[in-house]
């Protein structure tokens, strides 16, 4: 049994925060300076200043994107932990509160009805998962919106199959067109339920750009995706060009014998993500 | 690169292209989505805007706060299409132009043709870039909206892309 106090899971949460929404993944940089080398006109001037973007932020500590996302923040608990302190979401939110506040991030959270900002950008979308283990692992994304809102999920019959799930796939983005701030990184989420497909596709963003599922027939449909995606000439910004997705990550669960749940979540060419465990 | 400074003449928007890059400098005003709304619920009151609306350029943009020593915090562009079911009318009353991100809808684009207005495309994600490029900001209406209001400012050789041109040429391809 190891003892954690919540408020070193609300430090973890600060420093995550504070790093992502200032700097890209790697992955996501090596892929865009990748793309910068296939594109001309329009689609390269884009991806220069995406690049040149990166480094301004990171000589003048500003964001990347004013987008700083809603705090998305995944925790795996191990069950041999036990946590002390404040309650565990209020740690989390803490962390994101101040974060944003110290970092000049901005807060782009409000009711949905009313649309009142909350002021701080919490809550944070925590999900938290026990696991094995006397560790805590803090995954932080901030989670632009652009790109959010043209994400989709479908329930798919069995019948419709693989070819159903690449169809889907690539309309989504296709209907998606300039406004996600494409080259996009597209997470996939294949089985499950209608809540738990979504999930599996966010869970797919977290994931290195251009890595694949160690599963064959998985690595398959990211593949014919990522191929059919860029085969749409969407391009850096919509301005035409030959990558209009940066990668296609999925991952998949097992599901009901009636369904074929899909939910295609749409990341911005911004990749960024903070990882950490507490141990 | 041809640099540009704001209120664009008649001469200046006549010789622009979609696709091509321009360095853009002068005055602009924010606005996104809530700020279109209150406005629109101005104009259905029968009250004036917040900022002259002739030939002026709106940026759709919600800034990150400023840091001490800076105008402005991380300040790139947003999803113009949102923005479609309000910018036929503000370019029928006078607006000078936008600059955000992606694909106008077909009336923006027809609106823009109309009046021989530009629209230009900021590069979405470069918030850092564009952030630095505001000078001097100031909130002139709307300061509860936060990063939603609407703000004057002065931006400095913001890297832009002709996105839809007076004659309603496209940079985007047609899906």
């Amino acid at each position: 049994m190891r003892i954690i106090d919540t408020q070193e899971v609300s430090a973890c949460v600060y420093r995550l925060a504070t790093k992502a929404c200032r700097t890209l993944t790697q992955s996501c940089r090596a892929a865009l300076a990748e793309t910068q080398k296939k594109e001309t006109g329009a689609a390269e001037f884009a991806l220069s200043c995406i690049l040149e973007n990166e480094r301004c932020a990171l000589r003048e500590q500003m964001p990347v994107c004013q987008d700083t996302g809603m705090a998305v923040v995944f925790l795996e608990l191990g069950q041999e932990v036990s946590l002390v302190g404040a309650p565990l979401a209020e740690a989390v939110n803490d962390g994101v509160r101040h974060a944003y506040a110290d970092g000049f991030f901005r807060k782009s959270i409000c009711d949905p009805l009313s649309r009142r900002n909350t002021g701080d950008n919490t809550p944070a979308h925590l999900h938290t998962e026990i696991v094995e283990g006397d560790k805590i692992s803090v995954t932080f994304l901030p989670k632009g919106f652009g790109s959010e809102n043209m994400s989709a999920l479908k329930m798919l019959t069995p019948a419709e199959g693989e070819e159903g799930i690449l169809s889907f796939i690539t309309e989504t983005v296709k209907k998606a067109g300039s406004r996600p701030c494409p080259p996009m990184y597209v997470g996939v989420g294949v089985g499950s339920s209608f809540d738990g497909c979504a999930l599996l596709a966010k869970k797919a963003l977290l994931r290195e750009v251009g890595s694949r599922n160690p599963r064959a027939d998985v690595a398959r449909i990211e593949e014919e995706a990522l191929a059919r995606i860029n085969a749409l000439g969407i391009g850096a910004q919509g301005f035409g060009g030959k990558v209009t997705a940066l990668g296609v990550s999925c991952e998949v669960a097992p599901t009901h014998i009636a369904g074929l749940p899909v939910a295609v979540n749409i990341q911005c060419h911004c990749v960024r993500c903070e990882k950490e465990v507490l141990e | 690169m041809k640099r540009l400074t704001l209120p664009l003449s008649p001469a200046e928007v006549a010789i622009l292209h979609a696709g091509d890059a321009v360095l853009l400098s002068g005055k602009v005003y924010t606005a996104r989505d809530c700020a279109h709304k209150r406005m629109f619920e101005c104009l259905d009151r029968g009250e004036s805007l917040p900022f002259p609306i002739e030939n002026a350029v709106i940026y759709y943009a919600g800034p990150c706060p400023a840091p001490a020593g800076k105008a402005c915090g991380s300040c790139g562009p947003t999803t113009s299409a949102r923005m479609d079911p309000y910018a036929p009318r503000l370019l029928d009353l006078g607006l000078g132009g936008m600059i955000g991100k992606g694909e106008p809808g077909e009336e923006t684009v027809a609106a823009l043709k109309r009046h021989k207005k530009i629209y230009f495309a900021a590069i979405g994600g470069a918030g850092a870039t564009y952030g630095n490029a505001v000078k001097k900001m100031r909130c002139v209406a709307f300061p509860d909206l936060l990063s939603e209001a609407i703000y004057e400012m002065e931006i400095e050789e913001c890297p832009l892309v002709v996105g839809v041109d007076a004659n309603g040429e496209s940079v985007y391809r047609r899906s």
